[in-house]
């Protein structure tokens, strides 16, 4: 088996890396889709979809038919490359985020030393996806929610950037692999316990960052209509779905990797070692990604929008404070080697 | 002095925030009252007022005696109806159209009419494909009537107490 691997020429064990990725993800934001009809249906005492397919298992794929067949209508007086270039921009950042993710102890496709960095950038560049859409669009709404969503998230990378430079002085390491590693222990020894203000910034900015409510003021279908994507149709809207859910399950998973110890089992390794299912393992990951996609479902279920000055007021006011503050206490506990998790 | 701070706090913690997330999460657990439509059906009341019928007597004989009262009485001016004298002597119509368009489902021609020819019945599922189709004929009625006649005496008399 490894020799078949290693005989295949480097460009196809690349390509196969990344399909074996991406087509899982994009499965995966298909059938997020479908649970956020359903568990917001669920929360407003309803039972969602269920007529497509056995309880409604096959929604998204008609959804998915039905964008593909729709026209792609393109405005007059719209910038026609910008207007095309934009669901493009605002995907592959979504994606390619996950080339240095770890999803196990080494399995990684690029495990580079600055990985967050890497996943930093990626993330604000997606931002120019909904920018260039709202502008290209030549339609006022669309350039409002374009000028909305770039101010929101302009002011919550900062808080979001900060909460991760506390992660990176706990960790000491910009890799993601690294981070996760310095968490061993059991589930005391996470992230979340020492830095619990930061984690709580990073999900509550990751929800900004992601235009998701109550954060959705970019979109705003109330008084903006759709915000940078009313002019997109068809596939064109179907991409800027795509991009909006894979973000989420990326803010999801990174939110597991840097505060929930990523891979690791709730239980110290001197109990359930090498006991299948209980040992560290992709598992883990993948439920604790699973835990805060359901969280982003369920604020958006509790919530009303944010009115657009509060959020200014939170992303600036509120949570850069907080962070800066726990910053320093982190650095101080660092050097002072607060046990148990920085004893060593 | 105490409140501002106590407030600040409860803010601070999210504490309200919580609240509401405690009450969603409540809700995703509940039993579900959504009624599966066209295989379950919400109950009706022996009063509902749906498709128009006209009915008969027991033995076949067509009850309408072209009093025109519902006609008279009809608030929307859905009614039009036209009386001759039949070869036995008897007085019926010769049409009698209700234009579904125009009709409000209020149920005065049934409350005006005194021989409980004209009613409403519990059919509520019924569309049209062209146009004309809303005009209910004498015919269509009848025909109506005869096909729910059992429905129709049941809704009566559950109801005849309460009248």
């Amino acid at each position: 088996m490894i020799e078949l691997w290693n005989a295949l020429p480097l460009l196809i064990q690349i390509l196969l890396k990344i399909l074996a990725i991406v087509l899982p993800l994009l499965g995966l934001v298909a059938y997020y889709t479908l649970a956020e009809r359903k568990v917001i249906g669920y929360m407003q005492v309803r039972i969602g979809p269920n007529r497509v397919g056995p309880r409604g298992l096959l929604q998204p794929i008609a959804d998915a038919v039905k964008l593909m067949m729709k026209e792609i209508v393109l405005p007059t007086k719209a910038d026609r490359t910008l207007f095309l270039i934009a669901p493009l921009i605002a995907i592959v950042p979504a994606i390619a985020a996950w080339a240095v993710f770890p999803f196990d102890d080494g399995l990684v496709v690029a495990d580079i030393n600055a990985s967050l960095l890497y996943i930093l950038s990626l993330s604000s560049l997606g931002v120019y996806g909904i920018i260039i859409a709202g502008w290209a669009s030549n339609s006022k709404y669309a350039l409002l929610g374009a000028m909305r969503s770039a101010a929101q998230m302009v002011a919550y990378e900062i808080a979001m950037g900060f909460a991760l430079v506390g992660v990176l002085v706990a960790a000491g390491s910009l890799n993601l692999g690294e981070i996760v590693r310095a968490q061993s222990g059991s589930v005391l020894t996470w992230y979340w316990l020492p830095l619990l203000p930061l984690f709580g910034v990073y999900v509550i900015s990751g929800v900004a960052e992601t235009n998701r409510a109550p954060f959705d003021v970019a979109e705003g279908e109330s008084e903006i209509v759709a915000g940078f994507h009313v002019e997109y149709s068809g596939m064109g809207f179907a991409v800027f779905f795509l991009a909006e859910y894979a973000n989420m399950i990326l803010i999801s998973a990174l939110s597991a990797i840097m505060f929930l110890g990523g891979w690791l089992s709730p239980f110290p390794q001197t109990w359930v070692h090498g006991i299948i299912g209980l040992d560290n393992g992709f598992h883990w990951l993948l439920l604790k990604t699973f835990g805060f996609m359901f969280l982003f479902l369920w604020l958006r279920a509790t919530f009303p929008r944010y009115r657009y000055d509060q959020i200014m007021r939170l992303g600036w006011k509120v949570f850069i404070p907080i962070t800066i503050v726990w910053i320093l206490v982190v650095a101080g506990a660092v050097v002072a080697k607060l046990p148990p998790w920085w004893s060593a | 002095m105490l409140k501002t701070a106590s407030d600040y706090f409860r803010s601070l913690f999210l504490f309200e925030l919580f609240k509401g997330l405690r009450v969603t999460g409540g809700y995703f657990l509940k039993r579900k009252f959504t009624v599966q439509y066209p295989e379950e059906k919400a109950p009706a009341s022996p009063r509902f007022r749906g498709l128009h019928a006209l009915r008969r007597y027991p033995n076949g004989e067509e009850r309408c005696i072209a009093c025109k009262l519902c006609e008279a009485t009809c608030p929307a001016l859905a009614i039009t109806i036209e009386a001759e004298v039949r070869a036995d002597g008897s007085r019926r119509t010769t049409r009698y159209d209700i234009d579904l368009f125009k009709c409000i489902y209020c149920g005065f021609c049934e409350e005006s009419c005194p021989v409980d020819s004209i009613v409403e019945t519990g059919v509520y599922e019924y569309h049209f494909e062209a146009q004309g189709e809303n005009i209910m004929t004498k015919e269509k009625l009848l025909a109506i009537g005869d096909q729910y006649e059992a429905q129709i005496a049941a809704a009566r008399t559950a109801d005849a107490p309460y009248r």
